[in-house]
């Protein structure tokens, strides 16, 4: 395989720009994500009542059997979710991308709506499916009496995170598949190659870059997951663990910024070493498709085949907004299949206070992501493209985000920020845009992610081609560099939207107002009682359409500039 | 862009509005309650005082607890509501509190055998919750379970792997109810009926909420609750249950304003209100449906609702010794966590296979099986500690790195998991053994 092989890196010395552009991002990071998260995750190396320095919580932790336990959960059900979230993402994607499939757009945005699961309420709604007295279970018990544990232990747990995160994988597999030329395909073809075997030699090892970014993303999303693992009720994990013992009242104990720190770390080692896999390989191609690999026309029983699993996955996989839909409409639904009787009166309840909400969190997700694909493109050109002293570091620090609880960032902010005071007196910590920017720092290593992969796919010899016909680093990077790359930052951009819509964590700790809130903290309100279990799921519906058509929108964008693309040639 | 300019706007419109109405303007509340119960109030308070605004934070009140703390150099709350008298608490000890005599006078100074204000004035009890359980009529039809009524019952084996409870660490009206048993109780024996509960539980949740609402969807069939979820669901239309076990408190949910508030006048006319009889009557609406505090409300009270200053199931209810809770809270919920909550499998599994002893012993009776189950069931009712040492200075410390520590917390956990862990195995295989002698 001619592609994957070593070539000489070529030495660049630093540029004014490029110093430039390191140091603005450091500083954005060192401000907003390691001050904060220091300020709280320094008591894990301090001895409690005395405060002096030590490491001896770190002894602690490696000696005591419930850690360990939760360490080893958490890594076999992260490894084990990867495995299962491949499962769902690689038909779908292949599907989608390689054949002439309709409905495409559709299933690309179905299957990334999972990503949405708007925090309790998808949680309630998935019990209420899946759980030990779900409707499943019921009816399988009414039938052939028994029960399947699908919402039991660390299993449980698998089943949950593979639905949830699948898409991470799908939609930055997808990108990567259609950015593959058509050529390469075509010169495989030609030589013999056809099939599984094309597939196999030429077509996946060329999307690699974003299988392997979806992957990770996957390992260590599940890894640093604590709301799934708690809602299951599951607590011999590793995240379950640090939130439980960082939001208890009245403990000052240290084990749970320590277990931080152990999740920071291992978040880091696993990104390393999938860029380790990465290293001495290059995946890109000089040409770019016309309009991506070519699309191949499914027989009639292949067609029936493939609609099949396509439907079986989107049902599965769309069960927990299925049910979401039924919550929201139900009256009573109490150990039964299905709901007692149904009506539309919790959206009137939720109708009026709705459009605050969704302004608001169309506002912050969209800033939010905005951000994260500026500061992730240019963390990404910086690493891939430059030798800036201090780099890697960046992408590093961006990743540890990942691992930083969102109570833990969010307390961070209240202290690094709230002593700050405007001039009319009010905390900084209190404005609105610190939200925002709690928010990009949380999602910014799903952007990091896709805009890495795009570039991975970007060959260097493009530019080159650039500068020795006389253009500025400047002019490249515009006019060739990120129109190449436009795909995986719109990839980048609707991950981070999506998820910093639904988020939660940090953010219950900075809204100030209700004026102020996002749609995820409407949702907590109404969730806490009985009567609000209808209101909230309508919020949650809600939320999932908003940030669907959105999501839509930017997919919808993609084909017409591949088709544009493709026209031209 | 948008919002900055929609955020002048407002705040020009609002600087208007309030130059008219000449008043004390916006008051702060960070509360754990959710929006059904916190919406009539906010209807009710605004109407009775024209003018004012009230601004809902909502926060889960450990959160709560921890950005007061956390904000208190530039605080811009005025008060603090929630259910938990120990959050009270431990914001009062941190000085986090300010002192206030209500202008409501009349109501009462105990509700059962608690006390319903803060002796010092720092917070006000304003409802009455009672612990006790809450079970989903159709689940237990369906497995066929009579209604359990006292806490002895749940350790019964047929509610095995049934029930639900919130972890006492990260809920405070549970830990009450776990104290309650303790005192009510004694130390040996509260924990030997909490472990036999232990090993009949099927999920110990994270929220407080995450119990009733389990038994709500019909995920599990009994839960420990504080009364109020259960009334308030029962008035949503769910079909469930609920019964005051006779060994059970009733404490004061409460409010408190805070040090330093932005709006102290504002924060003492809400406390004024939700005092008040409109204030109170509130309390009664079918999504809220929680005990007022004053005894003339009762009156109006649904048919059933319990009446907690005249119900003689809530005179004959145990004294509830709040400086012997306090001393001893962080190691009693460590303890719960370290020997049920992280160790569920293993105290199931043990209590499974006593279960199962039990029953073929009780077929073919033998008097070595059943001193082996009795070998059992105190195996797994076995203390790491008394509770004496529970409340000794040496173990506080440890938890609150004073300088009497003899060991780190994380090692006391470890050493109490490990005590556990043995103990359970040793109990399943006493069980074992039991049930191969008469099988």
């Amino acid at each position: 395989m001619a592609l994957v092989q070593s070539i000489p890196i070529r030495r660049v010395s630093a540029k004014p720009g490029q110093i430039f552009a390191i140091s603005l991002i450091a500083l954005f990071l060192a401000i907003f994500l390691i001050i904060p998260a220091g300020t709280v995750i320094y008591t894990a190396f301090t001895e409690k009542g005395t405060g002096a320095l030590t490491i001896v919580n770190f002894v602690d932790f490696f000696n005591t059997d419930l850690f360990r336990r939760s360490f080893f959960n958490s890594v076999y059900v992260s490894g084990m979710s990867v495995v299962w979230a491949s499962a769902i993402a690689l038909p779908l994607a292949v599907l989608t991308t390689r054949f002439d499939f309709r409905g495409s757009l559709i299933i690309q945005t179905l299957g990334f709506v999972p990503l949405i699961m708007p925090p309790f309420v998808g949680a309630v709604a998935m019990q209420l499916l899946f759980g030990r007295n779900g409707t499943v279970n019921l009816i399988l018990n009414d039938w052939f009496g028994i029960r399947i544990p699908f919402m039991e232990g660390l299993n449980g747990v698998i089943f949950v995170q593979s639905l949830h995160y699948f898409p991470f994988i799908l939609i930055n597999l997808s990108t990567s598949l259609r950015n593959i030329d058509r050529s390469m395909e075509e010169a495989a073809q030609n030589l013999g190659s056809s099939g599984v075997r094309l597939f196999r030699r030429i077509v996946f090892p060329l999307a690699m870059p974003g299988y392997l970014a979806g992957a990770s993303l996957v390992f260590v999303k599940v890894f640093d997951d604590l709301a799934t693992p708690l809602l299951l009720n599951v607590k011999d994990m590793l995240a379950p663990q640090a939130y439980l013992r960082v939001t208890s009242v009245g403990l000052t104990d240290p084990m749970g910024y320590v277990i931080s720190v152990i999740l920071i770390a291992v978040s880091i080692f696993a990104m390393w070493l999938s860029a380790v896999a990465m290293r001495g390989k290059d995946y890109s191609t000089t040409q770019r498709g016309g309009g991506g690999l070519s699309r191949r026309k499914l027989s009639r029983g292949e067609s029936v085949i493939a609609y099949g699993v396509v439907g079986l996955i989107l049902l599965l996989v769309l069960s927990p907004h299925i049910g979401l839909l039924l919550l929201s409409l139900a009256t009573v639904w109490s150990f039964s299949p299905l709901p007692d009787a149904y009506t539309v009166a919790h959206y009137g309840r939720v109708f009026g206070e709705s459009s605050l909400y969704i302004k608001n969190t169309l506002i912050y997700a969209s800033l939010a992501g905005l951000i994260d694909v500026v500061i992730g493109g240019a963390i990404a050109y910086l690493v891939l493209r430059t030798k800036v002293v201090g780099r890697r570091w960046l992408d590093w620090a961006a990743t540890a985000a990942l691992a930083i609880p969102g109570v833990v960032l969010g307390i961070g902010y209240l202290r690094t920020f709230y002593g700050i005071t405007l001039p009319d007196g009010t905390p900084l910590a209190t404005l609105w845009v610190m939200v925002v920017l709690a928010l990009s720092i949380r999602r910014l290593p799903y952007a990091l992610r896709a805009c890495y992969a795009a570039l991975q796919q970007v060959s260097e010899s493009l530019e080159e081609a650039a500068e020795n016909l006389g253009a500025t680093k400047q002019r490249t990077i515009r006019r060739i560099v990120l129109p190449l790359m436009t795909g995986g930052l719109l990839a980048g951009f609707v991950t981070s939207f999506s998820t910093a819509a639904v988020e939660l964590s940090a953010t219950l700790m900075l809204i100030q107002s209700n004026s102020d809130a996002p749609i995820a903290y409407g949702l907590y309100v109404f969730m806490q009682s009985p009567a609000g279990r209808g209101p909230g799921a309508a919020l949650g519906v809600i939320a999932v359409i908003m940030v669907a058509l959105c999501t839509l929108l930017s997919h919808y964008v993609i084909e017409r500039r591949q088709k544009a693309l493709g026209m031209t040639k | 862009m948008l919002k900055t300019i929609a955020a002048a706007m407002l705040m020009s419109a609002a600087f208007v509005v309030t130059v008219h109405a000449q008043d004390g303007g916006k008051v702060t509340i960070v509360t754990s309650f959710s929006k059904d119960v916190t919406d009539p109030f906010k209807a009710g308070f605004e109407a009775a005082n024209p003018g004012f605004t009230l601004d809902v934070q909502n926060k889960s009140t450990s959160s709560g607890v921890k950005y007061i703390d956390e904000t208190k150099v530039n605080n811009q709350v005025d008060l603090f509501w929630a259910s938990a008298p120990d959050a009270f608490d431990s914001l009062k000890s941190r000085e986090l509190l300010a002192k206030f005599t209500p202008s409501v006078t009349g109501l009462p100074e105990k509700v059962g055998s608690y006390p319903v204000n803060d002796k010092d004035g720092y917070y006000f009890g304003f409802a009455a919750s009672g612990y006790g359980i809450m079970s989903n009529d159709r689940y237990l039809e369906a497995n066929d379970l009579p209604k359990p009524v006292e806490w002895s019952d749940l350790t019964k084996p047929e509610y095995h792997d049934h029930i639900a409870i919130a972890a006492p660490s990260r809920s405070g009206t549970t830990h009450l109810t776990i104290e309650t048993i303790l005192q009510g109780e004694g130390w040996d024996k509260g924990w030997a009926t909490l472990k036999g509960i232990g090993g009949n539980l099927q999920q110990v949740t994270e929220r407080s909420f995450g119990v009733p609402d389990a038994v709500n969807s019909g995920q599990t069939g009994i839960g420990i609750v504080i009364d109020f979820f259960a009334f308030s669901a029962q008035a949503s239309g769910f079909p469930v249950s609920f019964a005051y076990p006779s060994v059970t408190t009733v404490v004061p949910a409460n409010i408190g304003i805070v040090a330093n508030a932005p709006n102290q006048a504002g924060a003492e006319a809400f406390v004024n209100y939700l005092l008040s009889e409109k204030g109170q009557a509130v309390l009664l609406e079918p999504a809220i449906r929680r005990l007022p505090i004053n005894p003339a409300l009762y009156e109006k009270a649904p048919e059933g609702f319990p009446n907690p200053f005249k119900d003689p199931r809530f005179q004959s209810m145990i004294t509830f010794d709040a400086d012997v809770s306090k001393k001893r809270t962080d190691v009693v919920d460590t303890l719960y966590d370290q020997l049920i909550s992280f160790q569920l499998d293993n105290i199931k599994g043990a209590t499974k296979a006593i279960h199962e002893a039990e029953k073929a012993v009780a077929a073919n009776e033998q008097a070595a099986a059943r001193a082996l189950l009795t070998e059992a069931h105190a195996l797994i009712a076995a203390m790491p500690i008394t509770a004496e040492e529970a409340a000794s200075q040496q173990i506080r410390d440890a938890f609150t790195g004073g300088e009497e520590k003899t060991a780190r917390q994380a090692e006391l956990e470890q050493k109490w998991a490990g005590f556990a862990s043995e103990k359970y195995a040793a109990a399943k295989a006493k069980a074992e053994e039991a049930l191969a002698l008469v099988d």
